[in-house]
C-alpha cells in the first residue's frame, strides 16, 4: 500500500486550528473522499456538507489548498502537494464549524441583486417562444448553469475587501434574468444591481470565471450589467 | 446623488479614455525634450509659443484629478471602515487639491 496522505482539516469555528490526519490514498480519491473518510474513520464530530457527490448540487465546496473548489469533483492526485492536502472552510462566508460555512449571506445577495424571475403579463397568457439562436437566449445559455456553490464568492477579492459587495453568483444571476424575454420587471433587475456595492463595484479581476468549477464567466455578466445600466441610464430609464 | 456609483464608473471610464492618448503624448514629449538635450528656457519658449500646450495639459490636469480621485476612493472604501459623505466631500477635495497644483503648473509653461 501506498503512504497515506497528510491531510490538514480546520477544526472550529472563525477561531480554530488545523488539525492533521492520516488518510489511505486510493484510485481516483477526490478531496471529499478525504473528508468523508477522516468524518467516518477518524473523528466523527468533523462538520462538513454535501448531498450528490457528482458536481450537481453545489453544496461540498470547500478551500483546498487554499484555493476555493468543489471538492466531489476534484481528484487528490491534481491538489495534493508533496503528499499533503490542506482543507479549510470557503473564505468569504462565515464559519458554522469546521468544513462548514453559514451559505445565508449568498443566497441573501441574491435578493439583494433581486435575482428571481418576475414573469411578464404576457407571459402568464400563452407560452413564450425563445429561439436557441437569439441573441439573448444565447447570453442566458453561457450563464444560467449555476450551481450556486458559493465558488466564486469564496474566490472574490472584492467581497473580501467590501463585505457588501453583491458578488459574482448574484450578479451572473441578475445578468440572466434581464436577458430574459419572458421577465416582466427588467428595470427592478437593473435599479438592483447599479446599487452602491452592485456590479460597478468589480474590478474585473476574473478570479470568478477562475475558479467557477462549471467554467462560467461571471466577469463577462457582470461587465454586461455595467453596459445594459448605462444605456438604461442614457435613455432615462433607471 | 442618485445613482452616484454609476456616474462616478462613468466619469473614471471617460477619464482613461482621455488620460491614456495624453500620457503616451507626455512620454513622448519628455523623450524628445530630454533627447534632444533642450535647456529649461527653449522647452519655455516653445510652450510659451502657443495655446494648444497649456490647453493639452490643462486637459491632461483635469482628467488626472478626476480619475486618480475617483480611484482614491475606491481604495479607501475596500481598504478601510471610511464610507459616506464625508468619504465623498474628502475625494471631492483631493480634485480639487491635484486641480490646483496641477494648473498651477500649466501656468508655469503658459
Amino acid at each position: 500500500m501506498s503512504t497515506p496522505l497528510t491531510v490538514e482539516i480546520w477544526r472550529g469555528t472563525e477561531q480554530g486550528r488545523f488539525e492533521t490526519y492520516q488518510v489511505p490514498t486510493q484510485p481516483s480519491q477526490t478531496v471529499l473522499d478525504l473528508v468523508t473518510y477522516v468524518q467516518r474513520k477518524l473523528d466523527p464530530t468533523l462538520a462538513y456538507r454535501f448531498a450528490c457527490r457528482v458536481g450537481v448540487c453545489g453544496s461540498c465546496a470547500m478551500t483546498v489548498n487554499g484555493t476555493p473548489r468543489w471538492t466531489c469533483r476534484t481528484h487528490v492526485n491534481k491538489v495534493a502537494s508533496g503528499g499533503r492536502v490542506r482543507i479549510a472552510p470557503l473564505r468569504n462566508l462565515p464559519v458554522l464549524r469546521d468544513l462548514a460555512t453559514d451559505m445565508a449571506p449568498l443566497f441573501d445577495k441574491g435578493q439583494q441583486a433581486m435575482g428571481r424571475f418576475v414573469a411578464a403579463e404576457a407571459e402568464a397568457a400563452a407560452v413564450a417562444v425563445v429561439p436557441p439562436e437569439d441573441p439573448k437566449r444565447k447570453e442566458v445559455d453561457a450563464a444560467i448553469e449555476c450551481i450556486g456553490c458559493g465558488v466564486c464568492y469564496a474566490g472574490c477579492d472584492v467581497v473580501a475587501w467590501r463585505p457588501d459587495y453583491l458578488g459574482p453568483a448574484a450578479l451572473n444571476r441578475a445578468w440572466t434574468l434581464v436577458n430574459d424575454v419572458r421577465d416582466g420587471d427588467r428595470r427592478g433587475h437593473l435599479q438592483a444591481v447599479a446599487a452602491d456595492a452592485g456590479c460597478h463595484a468589480c474590478h474585473s479581476h476574473q478570479a470568478c470565471a477562475e475558479h467557477c468549477p462549471v467554467g462560467l464567466n461571471p466577469s463577462r455578466s457582470i461587465a454586461g450589467l455595467k453596459r445594459l445600466v448605462l444605456m438604461a441610464a442614457i435613455k432615462g430609464e433607471l | 446623488m442618485r445613482r452616484l456609483e454609476l456616474w462616478l464608473y462613468v466619469a473614471q471610464r471617460g477619464s482613461a479614455l482621455v488620460l491614456a492618448p495624453l500620457v503616451l503624448l507626455h512620454l513622448g514629449v519628455i523623450l524628445y525634450a530630454v533627447g534632444g538635450g533642450l535647456s529649461a528656457a527653449e522647452i519655455l519658449a516653445r510652450t510659451r509659443s502657443s495655446l494648444l500646450w497649456p490647453a493639452v495639459y490643462g486637459l491632461f490636469v483635469a482628467a488626472a484629478a478626476v480619475h486618480g480621485a475617483i480611484g482614491l476612493r475606491v481604495v479607501i472604501r475596500e481598504w478601510s471602515e471610511w464610507r459616506g459623505r464625508s468619504l465623498d466631500l474628502a475625494a471631492l477635495g483631493f480634485v480639487l487639491l491635484l486641480l490646483l497644483l496641477g494648473l498651477r503648473a500649466v501656468t508655469a509653461i503658459a
